[in-house]
Order: C-alpha cells, then structure tokens, then sequence
C-alpha cells in the first residue's frame, strides 16, 4: 500500500474511534449499521474482487445466521457472546459447504444465476415458516452478553459499546483478509481470477481452493449477519432477499473490486447517499441511481481508485 | 536410459473423427522425442491427452510408471509433469517472477496454509528465480507478464514449467511466433533441458527439430506414419512424401 494511503487509514481508524465521544446516539448507530455492511461486503470482496466468482446469494449465510441467534435467544435472557458468535458462523459456514459444493461446478453466468437460486430458496423458506416469524420476521429481546469470571467488559444494549465492538472485528476483518491474501492460499485464489485452467495444469486442484474460499467468505458474512441481528434486535427474510445480495454487489462494485478500502468506502458511500437523499426527497432511490450510474462510468475501478498514489504500469524496460 | 513416458495404441475420437488413432510412443530421460506432422495431425491433441488436458478414448499412458490415463490435469501435474502451451497461457496479470512462484509454490504438499506470507517461502522464491534465470527472464523479473514481448512470454511460459520442477516436459511448438535470435536462444535451452529431462516436443520448425531431438515420430491424420532417428526419417520416402517434401510453410 502507499503511505498517503497507510496515513489515510489511520486517520479514519482515529476519527471512528473518537466519533462515539461526539456523536449523537442516532448517528453513532448509524455508522454502526455502516461498518457492520462494510464487513458485509469486505467478506464478498473476497469472492468477488480476489476469486472471480460473481455471487448474487451471500445474503443466504449472513440470513441464515441471524436466524440463527434469533432461535438461539431465548426470551428473557442473553445468549453468550462467543458461542452465539460461534454458533452463527458454523451455521454461515455448513450452508455455505452444501451451497458451494453445487454452485462451484459452474463459473460465469452460471455461477450468478445458482448463487441466486439459492439466496431465493432460502429467502422463500424462512418468509413462509411460521415458526421462524413469516413475512415479518421476529424481535430477539435480548443482546448477547459477555463475562468472564464475573467481568464484563462491555454491554451491547449501550450503543458506544456496541460501536466499539463492531469496530474492533471490522478491523479484525480487514487484517485477517489482508493476511489471508499474502499467504499461499490466497495467491492461488487471486490466481484463479486471472487464469483457473492454467493454475490446474501446474497442479492446483483448484475446486477445494473455491470451496474454502467460498466457506471463509460465508463465515465472514455469516458474522455480519449476526452483528446485524445484534444490533437492529429484529429479523426478518428481508436480510436474505436477493435485494441483500445485490446491495452488497453494489457496494463492492461502487467501492472497488479486488481492493482493501473499496468494499469499506462502498458501503459508506451507499449508506451515507442513502441517507442523505431520503432527506431530499421521496424518490431517493432515483438519485442513487443516477449516482451509481455516474460513478460507474468516471471511476470505472471505483471508488478506490481515488486512494491509489501508486504508478499503475510497470516500468517495461 | 529409462523410460519416464510410454504410450500404448492411443486413441481420442471427437465424434467420429479419430484425431489420435492408436499412438505408440516412448520417451526416455535425457533424450528428445519430437512429434512432427503436417496441420491437423493430431499433435497438440496427443499432448493434450498426455497432459490431462483431453481424456482418451482408448489406449494407455504410462508416466514415471505410473498408468495415468484417465486421471485430471493437477494430478498428472503432480507426479512431474510440466506442459507449455501453443499459445501463450500465463497469468497475464502477474509479474514474470509472480508467474513462476506460482508455478514453484505448487509444489508445496499443500497450498492450504493461510497465514505466513507466500513470499517468506526461500525455497519457492529460489526455485522461481531459478527457472527466471535459466530462461533469461531475470531482468524482466517484475515485469508485468502482459508488458512482455511475444518471444518473452514464451520464455516465461517455459520458465514456469521448469519452476515446477518436473521430470518430464511436454514442450508444444515453443518457438511459434518467435524471432530468428529469439528461436535461436530457445533451442539451446531445450537442447539444454532435453539432457537433464525426458522431453516430449511437438515442433514445426524443422531445423530446430532436427538440431534437437534424438528421436523422431511422424503423425499424419492420428496415425504415427514413421518412427526413429533424424536420420531415419530423413531418408524416408514415405516421409518425404506425405510431409517433409510439401512442407514450406
């Protein structure tokens, strides 16, 4: 990364951690539900922008694990931190094993459409069960909380608290992905973007890459989703709608595929303009449009693209 | 000299067309084996089916003794078998020495290791420069392989296979496209390499061909027309009439 860049991000790092101290209540969960997004699309980045592989259905494991605290809550009482967290991720995880057992054996076009079929099923299944709440979703009454020996070290029903623990696994997120992208595993899913059949030919059985990166991707998702639940204290099959995914896509695609910053600077670019026009008008939506259709053709590589100091070509001789 | 490589009666239809019909051939460590033919004659197919590439329809491979045919392209890969391609198949989007680290690291048992940085592995860094420097790639080194010249790139694409470290080459035109310097550099490096390899190499240029290989196979239409030393086949007269009379493209 660049150091302009580097300076950068610590200075946003800074102004989040102080905005809490300043901000008013709506505004800190505001940027809260921003941040949780922001991990949202860092987790399909890693399909998206790294893997090449275009999903339209990663709202399946981020619904399916707020679903999952939801049925894990019971109803005057909070579930643990860490095993409720844990409990949504392996549910995140083994949808995302049986999905992507099937929809890795295409690519393409393909992928988009099974990726979809299957945010749909489920989509379709949680909306008509009754038990999980139908069309409308249901309450969890009461945030998970951790303690240790008798300690607690934050509460999540104070909204600074929770601001400081999304924040922290935003930046827990960020790092693990960049780690993961520097390390073998990861040259060979960013090498699977550029070139599958030639990695297969040097030896790669390149399905188990896809698959594991699929899995990471939902789990990350699946974390997201059970910060969302969290944090809004409601579910509804809204959050595995395909309207979820596409948003996401958005995001990433707004933001900068295939870039560190991009999924984050997405998801608060949306996020903000959303706000911001619902302000203005009632037909916000026809301003967003027009947004994302204007920052499509100007800054083709997203929003990103505005950080990179860098010289793009290399030199040639 | 031992045989890394063997076919026996190979075979690939495409619909009815038999692109490879009942292929014999051999290929021992440190010696050439060039297969050369006219358009069409099934060669990149034979090589395909080798690789992994194309499953065949009949016959048998064996490869380090092992029967191989059937089996996908990592695995085959995997035993140390490396391939180039007629045209240029690299990752465009990576460095020259991103391309061969690559091509290095998939020699580790498993590439599944998820938080040591890939470029702290010495001995896939060494491997990659290695391969870059026995094909005069390494002041290219990070060059983007999409700002290489057309003859680098083949270079490169060779160097990759060597980053794999395989026992067996299986080379298909490397000097297509290339300059007459280019080409000239290219066949003392496959000279090179055919000592220390089994090598197999499907070639159009006849003089580098024969410059080259000890032992030559000629295929027209699937079928192996002729076998044997350069020698032999140039006083063929099947040979020269089926292929090395009319050829001058």
């Amino acid at each position: 990364m660049p150091r302009p860049a580097q300076i950068l991000l610590l200075a946003v790092l800074l102004a989040l951690a102080a905005f809490p101290l300043v901000g008013e209540k709506f505004y800190i969960q505001f940027v809260t539900k921003v941040m949780i997004m922001a991990l949202f699309a860092m987790s399909l980045d890693l399909l998206v922008g790294y893997a090449g592989l275009v999903s339209l259905g990663h709202a399946l494991p981020f619904g399916l694990a707020a679903y999952a605290l939801m049925l894990m809550t019971p109803e005057y009482q909070a579930p643990g931190f860490w095993l409720s967290i844990a409990a949504s991720m392996s549910v995140a995880a083994i949808a995302s094993l049986v999905v992507g057992l099937l929809v890795l054996r295409t690519s393409g076009i393909y992928f988009i459409m099974v990726t979809l079929a299957f945010g749909q099923m489920a989509y379709y299944y949680v909306h008509d069960s009754k038990h999980l709440g139908g069309s409308d979703g249901k309450y969890i009454y009461v945030r998970p909380a951790l303690e240790m020996f008798g300690w607690k070290p934050f509460d999540l029903e104070n909204p600074a608290h929770f601001y400081y623990v999304v924040l922290a696994l935003m930046v827990f997120v960020y790092t693990t992905i960049r780690i993961l992208l520097a390390s073998p595993f990861g040259r060979v899913v960013v090498a699977i973007r550029e070139n599958e059949h030639r990695l297969r030919m040097l030896g790669y059985a390149t399905f188990r890459y896809k698959l594991v990166c699929f899995i990471l991707a939902g789990m990350l998702a699946g974390l997201a989703g059970w910060l969302a639940a969290a944090h809004d204290g409601l579910v509804n099959p809204e959050m595995l709608s395909w309207h979820q995914s596409g948003q996401l896509l958005m995001m990433v695609i707004l933001g900068g595929m295939g870039t560190p910053a991009g999924p984050i600077l997405g998801a608060a670019a949306l996020k903000a303009l959303e706000l911001v026009f619902q302000g203005w008008t009632k037909h916000w939506q026809l301003l967003l449009g027009l947004f994302i259709v204007a920052s499509v053709l100007f800054m083709p590589r997203g929003l990103a693209q505005v950080l990179e100091w860098k010289r793009r070509s290399a030199p040639t001789r | 000299m031992e045989t890394a490589l063997r076919t026996d009666a190979l075979k690939k239809m495409f619909g009815g067309l038999a692109a490879v019909n009942g292929v014999s051939l051999e290929c021992r460590v440190g010696s050439v084996h060039a297969v050369i033919g006219p358009n069409g004659a099934g060669k990149t197919t034979l090589i395909n089916l080798l690789s992994g590439d194309l499953a065949p329809s009949a016959g048998r491979i064996e490869i380090l003794g092992r029967q191989v045919s059937g089996l996908p392209p990592h695995r085959i890969a995997q035993l140390g078998v490396g391939r180039s391609y007629q045209r240029t198949n690299i990752f465009m989007g990576f460095s020259a020495f991103e391309n061969c680290r690559l091509a290095a690291q998939s020699r580790l048992p498993s590439s599944m290791r998820f938080i040591r940085s890939a470029s702290s592995y010495r001995e896939i860094n060494q491997a990659a420069e290695g391969a870059l420097e026995v094909c005069g790639l390494e002041t290219r080194r990070d060059v983007a392989a999409a700002a290489l010249s057309h003859g680098e790139r083949r270079q490169l694409e060779v160097a990759m296979t060597l980053a794999t470290s395989p026992k067996v080459l299986l080379f298909d035109e490397p000097l297509a496209g290339m300059g007459a310097e280019e080409a000239e550099r290219m066949v003392e490096l496959l000279r090179k390499l055919g000592a220390a390899h089994a090598m197999l190499l499907v070639e159009h240029d006849m003089d580098a061909v024969f410059a080259i290989a000890a032992t030559l196979t000629v295929m027209v239409d699937g079928r192996v027309l002729a076998s044997g030393t350069p020698a032999q086949i140039r006083a063929n007269a099947q040979v020269q009439e089926a292929y090395l009379g009319a050829a001058d493209d």
